[in-house]
């Protein structure tokens, strides 16, 4: 597999919370890399530490959580450690962000078209007149009718769908060279949802961005990127590209994953599914050694003595699992 | 997570989350120590709160009269235990009054909407529209005072905020998924209110009744100040303030002492109130 | 099990500038029959209407017109004994486990709530049922004594299926009860329900967006679009073949798990229309692929096509 040159590079990313008199790990030691205009797809439950990983590309994680450890390189530029005005610049400019719940990442008391021309009048310096036409232009883009009517229009006036179009719109408004786009269609139905994935598909290829595709939904995955890591309490768990995930898939939860849902390979209408047992561990009691071990069926003892490591199992397919044999 | 789980009642995490909050630990420890004093005050008095002695008049605090002695020698630190239980009275009575009344008319207003609630809230309007203070006043000028009335009358006129609470509460459970569980389970109205509603809307309650409590015993001084409250010789807080406004030059003890426990007693309510609201915001995480 | 006969639920809102009246046809006009021992779905997008249908059939809502009947009688002709023996006979899973349970009750009296009203067990009786019913939901018996908030999602969706079964129902109406849990949590309760449904002959009815879920788990399947049903069938044969375009459309934008079905979907254009303003004629004609010259002012009735298929389409039948 040929590898464009990495876009975003993020290295041994550790991620906390830090609660009175307690430290909630949400990120572990993550290792990604998106290539320019690739799709590379982040899959995982609530609480894997999937979202915190978009936020600290953006440098948002807010209080009380702080990048404790690791590098976030975009084209080569170290991004842990830059001062505010410096990361403000690079976030919408270089990287655009799309939320899950299009009604409260728009802000209500300002009209669309008044939030559209803000996302540009912060990076770029237009005139009035200017800043219209890319509005109306932008909203062209993301398939919203009318868009001159649009720009007066208030978020409530408009549906869910078209709500999360003019988030997008927001989001590629300055051209970025990164998307990062979390559960952007959790939300909506999936007529819509089909919509707006079609929409994020279009756009990437015509503007050359690269999309990072934060999902639990591994039907969106399947349908939508090229490559696929899988984040379980914190830790990649398991990368390859999708086609090899779905026909291999190595690391034992990301079997689990897929025997869950109705629909995958191998399952049948009416059988029951391949359910993972247990409980996704709260943050703080993530078992030693291996995450995976206490809901895992090939555990052994050795699992609990340490991490294993995410290492090359398949050609371009690596998992991090002392029970998954070498073969490359 | 099968095995022990840890009791973690609805209770006992108020009491976690209030014991990390200092502000809230002093206003309960002002509030159990003036109601240990309320219930001792016989046994804690050192003098007879009504004990007239010539020979002992306005004696600067000491160590025979701690707090000092009055105009007419009676010692203030007596007289000052035995106006506690009388605060605390007038507070929990009328707050009773005001919590009883607030939560049955927000519960069923709320509960059953319609003509009942109209009528309910209408009511409320009238009543917070005309100044409480002043309404106790006219009340108290048609009828005898005494500290009875007193808490009658606070009670009554102070229930309005408890039952816009109450009912918001209620509005606003209605419509859950448990309350619609029950009523699937077949509960009727009777214990949807009581098992389900009222115990998810009491805890705002309490925040307001322990506020309240320390605005009663303010109305309840007040009054007490203007001669209307709680009448001489039984010692209350606000008519020691008014007898020693009668003789200013009469030593500053018979003015600080009482003005100071009946701030200290709100303060305490007050810092106990906010503790408690601030332990029951949800936006708060327990981890 | 249930008949329900041209069952239309409005609601009166007032909306716009002016505050004008204005009548949400959230259900109107359905026709459907709920078979004992059958796993029933009710799909749709929001605002179809399937979740008011729920509690039309719930008892906790009263049509503005037609019948809603539980074996063979009228739900809202009941004298008080018929409902409360239909309270203990059909009972109902909740989507959101956060919501739906009493954060000021524990476990064992949440769960015995049913056994206390209907009068079935009390005291040490009681509790013996309750810790036999979370055994069955696969909870330790040491939850009882637990409030809500102690579990994660998946174990309050137990907690809320013990309590529906503690009455020992016939029906359970279960709407959206996995669609708030993680993947791998789904799996387990979808399971739960699978193995309770053949142990105690449960009939279902499913309610829920997620066409792979409803696949996975039904007999029969009705697809609703504003308040309309437009395809009841077999599950196997509309997830093999669907005759409405909705549902073709509804089936296309689902994304298969499975990059080897890769597939670029017919994607439908527009918005679902307000149920306030449906457009004339076939609701679903401005943005159906196929309309033609009767869809925008007549209405399509659900007819029978084959065996034991109705759809409801001018194209089809």
């Amino acid at each position: 597999m040929t590898r464009a040159e990495p876009l975003l590079q993020i290295e041994n990313l550790q991620v906390s919370f830090f609660l009175p008199g307690v430290e909630v790990p949400a990120v572990r030691g993550l290792d990604l890399v998106v290539g320019a205009g690739e799709t590379v797809g982040l899959v995982g439950e609530s609480g894997c530490g999937k979202s915190v990983t978009a936020l600290s590309v953006l440098g948002l994680v807010g209080d009380p959580g702080r990048v404790k450890a690791g590098s976030i390189r975009l084209g080569g530029r170290e991004l842990v450690g830059l001062a505010p005005r410096e990361l403000r610049a690079v976030r919408g400019r270089q990287v655009g962000m799309v939320f899950q719940e299009p009604m409260t990442s728009l802000n209500p008391v300002f009209t669309v078209g008044y939030q559209l021309a803000e996302a540009l009048t912060t990076h770029f310096d237009l005139s009035r007149q200017e800043v219209r036409d890319r509005c109306v232009g932008l909203l062209r883009e993301v398939g919203i009718p009318a868009p001159e009517d649009r720009l007066g229009a208030y978020p409530a006036q408009l549906s869910g769908g078209l709500r999360q179009r003019v988030m997008i719109a927001m989001a590629v408004a300055c051209r970025p060279r990164l998307l990062l786009a979390d559960e952007p269609t959790t939300a909506l139905d999936v007529t819509i949802q089909a919509q707006i994935m079609g929409l994020l598909a279009r756009l990437r290829r015509e503007l050359g961005m690269a999309v990072l595709l934060i999902t639990h939904d591994l039907g969106l995955v399947a349908q939508n990127v090229g490559r696929v890591v899988v984040m379980y309490a914190g830790h990649a768990v398991e990368e390859a590209a999708t086609a090899d995930l779905f026909a291999e898939p190595l690391h034992p939860y990301t079997r689990g994953l897929l025997g869950s849902i109705p629909g995958a390979p191998g399952t049948r209408p009416g059988d029951r599914l391949r359910a993972i047992p247990g409980n996704v561990p709260h943050p703080t009691r993530v078992p030693s050694g291996c995450p995976f071990r206490d809901r895992c069926d090939l555990a052994v003892d050795a699992c609990a003595d340490t991490l294993p490591e995410l290492e090359p199992k398949r050609p371009g397919h690596r998992a991090r699992c002392l029970r998954v044999d070498r073969r490359v | 997570m099968s095995g022990a789980y840890r009791d973690a009642g609805p209770w006992r995490i108020l009491w976690r989350r209030l014991q990390r909050n200092p502000q809230a630990m002093a206003g309960l420890a002002i509030v159990v120590g003036l109601a240990v004093v309320a219930v001792l005050h016989p046994w804690l008095a050192p003098y007879d709160p009504a004990g007239v002695n010539v020979r002992q008049i306005l004696q600067p605090p000491g160590a025979d009269h701690w707090l000092g002695t009055d105009e007419l020698g009676r010692d203030v630190f007596s007289r000052l235990v035995y106006g506690a239980p009388i605060s605390l009275l007038v507070g929990f009575v009328a707050v009773g009054i005001s919590v009883a009344i607030g939560t049955v008319l927000g519960c069923t207003a709320g509960y059953y909407g319609g003509w009942w609630d109209s009528l309910v809230m209408r009511l409320v309007d009238l009543l917070q529209a005309i100044p409480t203070f002043f309404l106790i006043l006219a009340a108290i000028a048609f009828l005898k005072p005494s500290i009875w009335l007193i808490m009658v009358i606070i009670g009554l006129t102070g229930w309005m905020g408890v039952c816009r609470m109450v009912r918001a509460e209620v509005l606003s459970l209605r419509d859950r998924e448990f309350v619609m569980a029950a009523r699937v389970q077949g509960a009727g109205d009777m214990r949807i209110l009581l098992r389900h509603l009222l115990p998810n809307a009491i805890v705002p309650v309490l925040v307001s009744a322990t506020l309240g409590i320390a605005g009663a015993i303010l109305v309840e001084s007040s009054l007490s100040f203007l001669g209307l409250g709680v009448q001489p010789p039984q010692p209350s807080w606000g008519n020691m303030l008014a007898q020693a406004r009668d003789n200013l030059a009469g030593g500053w003890w018979n003015t600080v002492f009482p003005g100071a426990a009946i701030f200290v007693t709100v303060l305490g309510y007050n810092l106990l109130g906010e503790g408690l609201r601030d332990a029951l915001d949800p936006k708060i995480s327990d981890r | 099990m249930f008949e329900l006969e041209a069952v239309t639920r409005h609601y009166a809102v007032r909306q716009g500038p002016f505050r004008t009246r204005a009548v949400l046809r959230a259900v109107d006009g359905v026709d459907l029959a709920v078979h004992a021992g059958e796993t029933l779905s009710l799909v749709g997008e929001s605002g179809c209407g399937k979740s008011t249908l729920a509690r039309l059939v719930l008892r906790l809502e009263r049509p503005t017109s037609g019948r809603v009947r539980y074996r063979g009688q009228d739900l809202w002709e009941m004298d008080r004994d018929a409902v409360r023996r239909f309270r203990r006979e059909v009972q109902m899973v909740f989507q959101d486990p956060y919501a739906s349970l009493n954060p000021r009750m524990r476990v064992a009296q949440i769960v015995g709530e049913g056994l206390a009203i209907h009068g079935l067990a009390r005291g040490a009786e009681r509790d013996a049922r309750v810790r036999e019913l979370l055994e069955q939901v696969g909870l330790p018996p040491e939850a009882a004594g637990a409030y809500p908030h102690e579990f994660s999602g998946g174990q309050r969706q137990r907690v809320g299926i013990a309590r529906a079964l503690a009455v020992e129902p016939r029906v359970v109406v279960a709407d959206e009860p996995v669609s708030a849990l993680d993947v791998s949590v789904q799996a387990q309760i979808l399971n739960l329900l699978q193995g309770l449904r053949e142990d105690r002959g449960l009939t279902y009815l499913f309610i829920s967006h997620d066409l792979r879920v409803v696949e996975h788990i039904s007999d029969r399947v009705a697809v609703m679009y504003l308040g309309r049903l437009v395809e009841l069938a077999p599950a196997a044969d509309l997830f093999r073949e669907p005759l409405h375009p909705y549902t073709r459309a509804l089936l296309d934008a689902v994304p298969v798990p499975d990059p080897d079905r890769r597939r670029e979907p017919r994607v439908l254009e527009g918005d679902v229309p307000s149920p306030i303003a449906p457009p004339p004629g076939c609701p679903f004609h401005p943005r159906c692929p196929d309309r033609f010259e009767p869809c925008d002012h007549r209405v399509p009735e659900l007819r029978p096509t084959g065996t034991a298929r109705a759809v409801a389409c001018h194209r089809c039948g």
